[in-house]
């Protein structure tokens, strides 16, 4: 279709006889230089933060080693550091929000992308951007208000009496702990899987839900067996991302978590995250190996936000690119 | 095979209504929160809130007018850092990226964009308040500034490669060159997108505490200068709601309100400026 576009294109920088003097008296050199300036110095600040947290985590990677991941010892007096305890908090309260906001994201994704028309489902996603741009303090401030009041009267109560028998849903009912976090997270991460999922979802090919219908699915059968499994990859990809923000998230799960480094099967019980530590404790660390165990803390919630966002990314490339390529 | 039919159809209906209930589920959050914070902080917002500084601990009554100016002089101070990098940025990838490179100044945005706050934060510490050996509004500018960034490159990029392509022809065709094209015809054309970048990224980092904790820190009076500890709204919500006095609790609430509103408006504002440009792009 847009042959004349793609030819443009195609002559590149080096484009037409201009010689290099040309091209610089015009001024397309400068200009050429001074944007690679500011686009280069974004890959330089990314360098330099994951240089400082490396270097300024120094003396805990060197005392501690290995040692540092596997001991759930956090005794800044006797300076014995562990991040085991933080390490399992932000996993379990991760893991909390993705078995509630998995399932409820992308069934309304499949209502958005697959079942309300047009004018409603654009609506309503923009009511679902609107809420991914809530800041997380507010969060946190109906987290300590409402939810925690809710769930240690409700819902702690319920959970105990009728699912007791699990180690999860054991112990006194406190309110703040990986329950409420898990909760708080969950809201929180729901518009990322909506949003991304959706757009996944919209890229399925429209004739794989015809041929589906034609065989005599139901509208159901035909998103479920048919557009869902086809977009599997990028859905995927949006719980990576969620996994990745729920990870980092601080302030609204430092307002509920309860701040107790110690690991529990209970989900009533309060505990700690590695995020939350370090927004608790980075101002008033004493000594040097204390702040920089922080640090250190602070370089491996990198390294994993780091991790499941490269996966996310590749994976929504994935499904997106072959769902265009295809239509 | 009637009944399986009737069955497949039960099954049809009924998941059917169940992602519509989550649909609504999810829609019903923001009206929640919105609801709830007027309810609650609309009692406690007053005159006061806005022009008085925080009284001390015991006394009833104070505003947070240091921590409207803080937030305002730190959201500045972001800009200043992260719009030249983001636009500019993302001029260099829709218009001059290579291949490889512009590659890797896409992926490492993209990755900077997930990097937690908190993590920022640590970052600003170490460069900025650890060299000047106190909390200061510059540091936490600095780390807001970085947070805003990868949104703003990343939107302008895309901004910028919705303009036609015939506009570039044209101008190239008239005999401009690569960057008074760039100039005059691409960046006027593309400029409502930029902006609600621009806005996107501010509203954004407008709300984020977590960085501020130990580089802006806060401060209960009036902030003295740059290289001052200020206070800020999101850090204040946060001091007060976890503090045990009930008239704390009141001014957080307020000051949730005061956020959340300016985040949502810059928000609507945002899609308000897009949409128009739509429309008159499309007539």
């Amino acid at each position: 279709m847009a042959t004349v576009p793609i030819a443009v294109e195609r002559a590149g920088p080096g484009w037409g006889p201009r010689t290099l003097l040309r091209r610089l008296r015009s001024g397309d050199e400068i200009a050429h230089l001074a944007t690679l300036c500011f686009a280069a110095s974004v890959i330089l600040i990314t360098t330099w933060l994951v240089y400082v947290l490396w270097v300024n985590s120094a003396l805990p990677r060197h005392k501690f080693g290995l040692h540092f991941f596997l001991t759930s010892v956090w005794d800044p007096i006797f300076d014995q550091f562990g991040a085991l305890p933080f390490i399992y908090g932000t996993l379990v309260t991760s893991a909390v929000a993705l078995l509630l906001a998995v399932p409820a994201g992308l069934g309304a994704a499949i209502f958005l992308a697959e079942l309300a028309p047009q004018r409603i489902s654009d609506a309503l996603t923009f009511v679902i951007d609107l809420l991914a741009a809530v800041p997380s303090v507010i969060y946190g401030l109906l987290g300590i208000f409402t939810v925690v009041p809710l769930l240690r009267k409700y819902v702690q109560p319920f959970l105990h009496s009728t699912l007791g028998f699990l180690p999860f849903f054991q112990g006194p009912h406190y309110g703040v702990g990986f329950l409420a976090a898990g909760v708080l997270l969950a809201v929180m991460v729901m518009p990322f899987i909506i949003s991304v999922s959706r757009e996944v979802l919209l890229a399925v090919p429209v004739d794989q839900r015809e041929a589906a219908l034609a065989l005599g699915a139901t509208r159901w059968e035909a998103t479920w067996k048919v557009i869902v499994p086809y977009a599997r990859i990028g859905i995927l990809g949006s719980v990576f991302l969620a996994l990745a923000r729920a990870l980092g998230e601080t302030m609204a799960v430092t307002m509920v978590i309860g701040n107790n480094p110690r690991i529990s099967a209970s989900l009533f019980a309060p505990g700690y995250t590695i995020a939350a530590i370090i927004a608790n404790e980075f101002t008033e660390a004493t000594g040097d190996l204390y702040l920089q165990a922080l640090i250190e803390l602070g370089l491996v919630l990198f390294l994993l936000t780091f991790i499941l966002n490269g996966l996310a990314r590749l994976l929504i490339l994935l499904t997106t690119q072959r769902g265009t390529a295809q239509e | 095979m009637n009944y399986r039919l009737m069955w497949r159809k039960a099954v049809n209906g009924v998941m059917l209504g169940l992602t519509g209930v989550c649909a609504l589920l999810a829609v019903s959050v923001l009206f929640f929160i919105l609801g709830y914070l007027v309810w609650h902080g609309g009692k406690a917002l007053n005159w006061d809130f806005f022009t008085k500084l925080p009284k001390p601990v015991g006394e009833e009554g104070g505003g947070m007018a240091n921590a409207i100016v803080g937030s305002a002089k730190l959201l500045l101070l972001a800009s200043l850092i992260g719009v030249p990098i983001g636009f500019f940025g993302g001029v260099y990838l829709a218009e001059f990226g290579g291949r490889t490179f512009a590659f890797l100044v896409r992926y490492t945005t993209d990755l900077l964009n997930g990097v937690p706050s908190i993590v920022i934060g640590i970052f600003a510490y170490s460069i900025v308040v650890l060299p000047f050996k106190h909390f200061s509004t510059l540091a936490g500018g600095v780390a807001l500034g970085i947070m805003m960034i990868p949104i703003t490159l990343r939107s302008t990029e895309n901004f910028l490669l919705l303009v036609p392509r015939s506009l570039h022809e044209a101008a190239m065709a008239l005999g401009a060159s690569k960057w008074k094209t760039i100039a005059t015809v691409v960046i006027p054309a593309a400029y409502r997108g930029v902006l609600t970048a621009i806005l996107l990224a501010l509203a954004r980092v407008a709300g984020e505490s977590a960085p501020l904790l130990f580089t802006a820190f806060s401060n209960r009076f009036w902030s003295r200068g740059w290289d001052q500890p200020t206070a800020s709204l999101p850090v204040m919500i946060f001091t007060y709601a976890i503090a045990p006095y009930e008239d704390w609790h009141r001014q957080a609430w307020a000051a949730g309100l005061v956020l959340l509103g300016l985040v949502l408006l810059t928000n609507l504002a945002a899609r308000l400026v897009m949409s128009r440009g739509m429309s008159a792009r499309r007539s």
